[in-house]
């Protein structure tokens, strides 16, 4: 029998952070896993960011986390999505080498001190007084520790659907946990049905790639890590192709073959990455949708269709995507398929992602209803930092909404649950203009480095761009144009003699530092990202102004703990509707508290007294 | 934090009306308006004035920080206990910067915040709360089902919309969706703008401020309203006869209810119109019906008039029971002092909240609104981030006319209408 602080079940996207990130906070960590060599890998498309997305992976990074700098090794194309648009809503992206984010991935779990990685499958959860004490391999074997991270995936009751063949599955060539999913049916968890698409993998050698349109990468590549400058692999371009009527005649004409229109498939499929069968059904106006053909890797011939996930019979994927231009004699790889998979749903948790049934005890990834490698990396962070926390005995770390992403994210998923598979979308960040991704560091690595989960490189390269950053914002600030030079920047304004702020100028449209310069010599050079930087932070100063006594409210609420043992049936005043509701959803602050539906602010004045005599009860103990 | 405002007293009868500003600005809230303030903890007659004009002569108490009810600086304006004082003096609040109507139990909330409540105190006001944040749900409830109703739920049609488009624009501008959205941003916020600022306007013009309840009195033609009214205003204000449809226009009867004040309406029966006249007052009857505080339906063998539906407080009795079963009868008097004891009893429950805060709060969130549709629209040229930042601002504005417009609701319009998912 074998000791450890924090046991990681699952080398997945979440498993991986979540183990990196226990490791990193000092915690004695084992990751078990079925295969060690299935460690990071990229299971539906390969590419990892984009809007949203690449803000988490940023603030990952931000954390030290391991998902950014991995995906910048194995990047082969980098584009900045919306690089006409704002820094608030851009976000990176990138095409990603399968084989290299494997081994990168592989070597730096390897290279992580506090981290052993066991092959094994775990088949129980052992569990004494309510509190989660280890693990049951398949072989016996038994692994005590003092939290446990389960990230099982799609794993959990998979079955694969390929036209009207199914068969048990986690991914294509894996087996899916069926003892652990039979151990946590006994748990008093609820649970729900999900389901995703895959399309069919295709050989790059077949594909005519003469007659098809190229997408290149940034000329400027953006990188996820703040750590990293240029890109590590070659740089690779994507096609791209289109479905056409005869392509869509073919789906149709085969729907009932389909397993998820032939009936076959219970689960509920996300609305934003609908199967090919879906689209042509639900927009039968569109007689053509696009299709980008993404290489897989630089010494990989598989290419991934971007657009077209089915369930429909292998014969079929053969034949309507051949009738797709530039795939005329395409040969299948590996067909599309569509996975169904259990999901547990996540109002069961605390925001640190520790279930409320069992004591240390966390869940992270696809398991909590979401989709995407980003997303479950982002919870795989949470919960590996907080399993660290507790099993060295220190209070937890919760985010926030006004903070960050991964904020949105759990407080979306542990107050509203899901009903869909959950993907990260700017609009769902009602702070969107003040998380960026460009300043994800600024927001979280102070969070880091106090939590003590960055290393010293980073604080050291972090200080020194805050304060090459604060006083280049103090030199801008005390910086002033009179009126006239003012006019010289082409800016109409009022010869009233007053002076106007570089700051505020730079808040304008089109201005930069360097048109100021051109004016205003005496402002320093900078290096080329800070002048990127402060120009970035200064176009939303008005509008960040207007957020802050909104963002003030939302983190005092946030800060308002309610204990979990609050009888709100007992609580005089509190209607009974309000009541029952309260102790369905066990809000854990006063701001998700505020949040259910029907709350009356009569009614967050009764909580907020309450919550206020028990602490006062508390500190008299 | 903000400054807050509001009315402290309920409305009905009393003399003295009490407004309190409460927050870091009340105190150059309540200078601005009376002048120089008296001392803390002292009182003063000052008059109020804004915009160079008089608004009352008040008495103003002034309390520092640490010393009144919310712990923060506070200024108490005693008015007259006319409604149509109340209403200017808040209307010269709103008008200051930095200020804004508080929200209902705000100002318990800050008291508990700063200490100066125990649970027991805040459990003992939790009633009063609870009644004025019902009150406003009802109120809320009511905008959307009554006159209001349709053109709150086609606004809040064109703000999904409009945010839908522009946030389809940013989070899948990679995705097979329209490059140029701005041409229907535009186009809707236009026409959102124009109906919010005509509605603005006629809350200008229909200045009339109702000074206590409205109570309607509905049914189908020949129902016995009209007797009813007659019997309950204890005069002939409303002209009966047993001819239906004798009831074109709505008849008020203004009448004192056990110290509340309101204002009893008999309308025109509700059925299908057979002349114009007729039809038009049929219209006005279902409109000032929705509006009123409260409705009594006067029912016969047709059971429920067509085009209304009762809300959960409002009174269903058998009319006419001189002819034979029945609750109630403006002829023999029957059930009359019943009916007059319910009126006081669910009107009474609702004091705290008077019409003239939920007006000068419906007002105040279409101007919000106006003000950050405005901003969207010279925002268009500095990107989409900014139009949605403002598209949010007047959703939230509007949350208490139009209900709350979130993520889920854009997210949903944007799948509905585009192939997202490449």
């Amino acid at each position: 029998m074998k000791q450890c602080d924090v046991i990681v079940i699952g080398g997945g996207h979440a498993g991986c952070e979540a183990a990196a990130a226990s490791a990193r906070m000092g915690s004695a960590t084992v990751l078990v896993t079925l295969r060690r060599d299935a460690i990071g890998v990229m299971s539906c498309n390969p590419a990892i960011g984009g809007l949203g997305k690449g803000h988490l992976v940023r603030e990952i990074d931000s954390m030290d986390g391991v998902m950014g700098r991995v995906a910048d090794k194995a990047g082969i194309q980098f584009r900045l999505l919306n690089r006409r648009k704002g820094p608030a809503v851009q976000g990176p992206r990138a095409q990603a080498d399968r084989a290299i984010y494997r081994t990168e991935m592989q070597r730096e779990l390897a290279g992580q001190a506090n981290l052993t990685i066991v092959e094994g499958e775990v088949t129980d959860l052992l569990a004494d007084g309510g509190c989660v004490t280890g693990v049951v391999l398949s072989d016996g074997t038994t692994l005590r520790a003092r939290a446990v991270i389960l990230t099982a995936g799609t794993f959990l009751n998979g079955i694969i659907h390929i036209g009207d063949q199914r068969r048990p599955g986690g991914r294509v060539g894996d087996a899916p946990s069926v003892r652990l999913a039979q151990r946590l049916a006994e748990m008093d968890l609820a649970r729900g049905r999900l389901k995703t698409g895959t399309p069919p993998r295709l050989d790059g050698r077949t594909i005519d790639w003469s007659q098809l349109e190229m997408q290149p990468g940034d000329d400027e590549p953006t990188l996820f890590s703040f750590m990293h400058d240029r890109p590590f692999a070659r740089q690779i371009a994507c096609g791209i192709t289109h479905t056409n009527e005869k392509t869509h005649d073919i789906v149709r004409a085969n729907l009932s073959r389909s397993a998820m229109y032939g009936g076959h498939i219970e689960g509920v499929g996300p609305r934003y990455c609908p199967s090919i069968e879906d689209k042509v059904v639900r927009f039968a106006e569109k007689v053509s949708h696009q299709i980008f053909l993404e290489p897989e890797g630089l010494a990989d011939d598989t290419v991934y269709p971007n657009g077209i996930s089915t369930s429909l019979p292998a014969d079929v994927q053969e034949s309507y995507v051949r009738s797709i231009a530039g795939l005329e004699n395409v040969t299948i790889l590996q067909p599309g398929y569509a996975i169904e998979y259990d999901y547990f749903d996540p109002r069961g948790l605390r925001p640190t992602l520790e279930t409320r049934d069992l004591a240390g005890l966390y869940f992270a990834g696809q398991i909590n209803g979401t989709t995407g490698y980003e997303e479950a990396a982002a919870q795989g962070l949470v919960a590996g930092l907080n399993a660290a926390r507790r099993a060295l005995g220190e209070d937890s770390v919760t985010f926030s909404r006004t903070g960050s992403y991964i904020g949105v994210m759990i407080d979306d998923l542990v107050t509203r649950g899901v009903t869909e598979p959950y993907r990260m979308f700017t609009s769902r960040a009602e702070f969107r203009l003040s998380l960026r991704a460009d300043n994800a560091d600024q927001r979280l690595t102070p969070v880091g480095v106090s939590l003590g989960c960055v290393s010293q490189g980073r604080a050291a390269r972090f200080a020194t761009k805050v304060e090459a950053l604060s006083r280049g914002r103090e030199m801008l600030q005390a910086m002033t144009f009179t009126p006239p030079q003012v006019q010289g920047l082409g800016i109409v304004t009022r010869q009233d003699g007053v002076r106007r702020s570089a700051t505020a100028l730079l808040g304008l449209p089109d201005i930069t530092l360097a048109r100021l310069r051109s004016v205003l010599p005496e402002i320093p050079a900078f290096p080329p990202e800070i002048d990127a930087q402060l120009e970035r932070d200064a176009l939303y100063v008005q509008y960040l102004g207007r957020q802050d006594s909104d963002m003030e409210a939302l983190r005092r609420d946030e800060g308002r703990a309610i204990p979990e043992t609050l009888d709100y049936l007992a609580l005089p005043g509190l209607s009974r509707e309000l009541a029952i509701k309260l102790s369905r959803q066990r809000p854990t602050n006063l701001a998700q508290a505020a949040a259910i539906e029907g709350m009356t602010p009569a009614a967050l004045v009764l909580l907020l007294a309450r919550i206020r005599k028990l602490q006062a009860d508390r500190r008299a103990v | 934090m903000d400054t807050i405002f509001a009315p402290a007293t309920a409305r009905g009868k009393a003399g003295v009306a009490v407004i309190r500003i409460s927050g870091p600005l009340a105190h150059a809230a309540g200078a601005a308006l009376a002048g120089k303030l008296p001392l803390p903890r002292s009182s003063g007659l000052r008059k109020l004035s804004h915009d160079g004009r008089v608004l009352d002569e008040a008495l103003v108490l002034v309390f520092d920080a640490g010393q009144s009810f919310t712990g923060e600086d506070v200024v108490e304006l005693h008015t007259h206990g006319s409604v149509a004082v109340v209403a200017v003096v808040l209307r010269a609040l709103s008008a200051q910067t930095g200020l804004r109507l508080a929200e209902p139990g705000e100002f318990t909330r800050r008291a508990l915040e700063n200490g100066r409540l125990d649970l027991a105190q805040v459990e003992g006001l939790a009633d009063l709360i609870e009644a004025e944040t019902e009150a406003q749900r009802r109120q809320a409830f009511r905008v959307l089902s009554g006159a209001i109703g349709q053109r709150a739920t086609a606004w809040r049609e064109r703000m999904i919309r409009a945010a839908a488009l522009v946030e389809a624009s940013i989070d899948f501008g990679d995705e097979d969706v329209p490059v140029d959205v701005w041409p229907d941003v535009m186009g809707l916020m236009q026409d959102l703008l124009a109906d919010l600022r005509s509605e603005v306007q006629g809350f200008a013009a229909k200045e009339r401020l109702r000074d206590g309840f409205e109570v309607a009195i509905v049914g189908a033609p020949n129902a016995g309203k009209s007797t009813l009214l007659n019997a309950l205003a204890g005069r002939d204000a409303a002209l009966t006869s047993h001819i239906a449809g004798t009831t074109r226009d709505v008849i008020e009867v203004k009448m004192d209810l056990r110290g509340l004040p309101v204002t009893l309406l008999d309308t025109a029966g509700l059925r299908q119109a057979s002349d114009m006249v007729e039809s038009m007052g049929i219209e006005r009857a279902l409109q000032r019906a929705g509006d009123a505080d409260l409705r009594v339906f006067l029912l016969d063998d047709r059971g429920m008039p067509p085009g209304l539906s009762a809300l959960p407080d409002d009174i269903i009795l058998r009319g006419k029971s001189d002819l034979g079963d029945g609750d109630i009868s403006g002829v023999t008097g029957q059930g009359i002092e019943p009916l007059l004891e319910r009126i006081s009893e669910m009107l009474g429950q609702r004091v705290a909240s008077s019409a003239v805060i939920t007006h000068e709060r419906h007002r105040l969130a279409i101007q919000r609104a106006i003000g950050a549709l405005e901003s969207a629209q010279t925002a268009v040229e500095q990107g989409g981030e900014f139009v949605a930042e403002d598209l949010r601002h007047a959703a939230r504005a509007m949350e208490s006319l139009v209900g709350k417009v979130d993520v889920e609701s854009l997210l949903g319009e944007i799948f509905a209408r585009f192939c997202i998912g490449k």
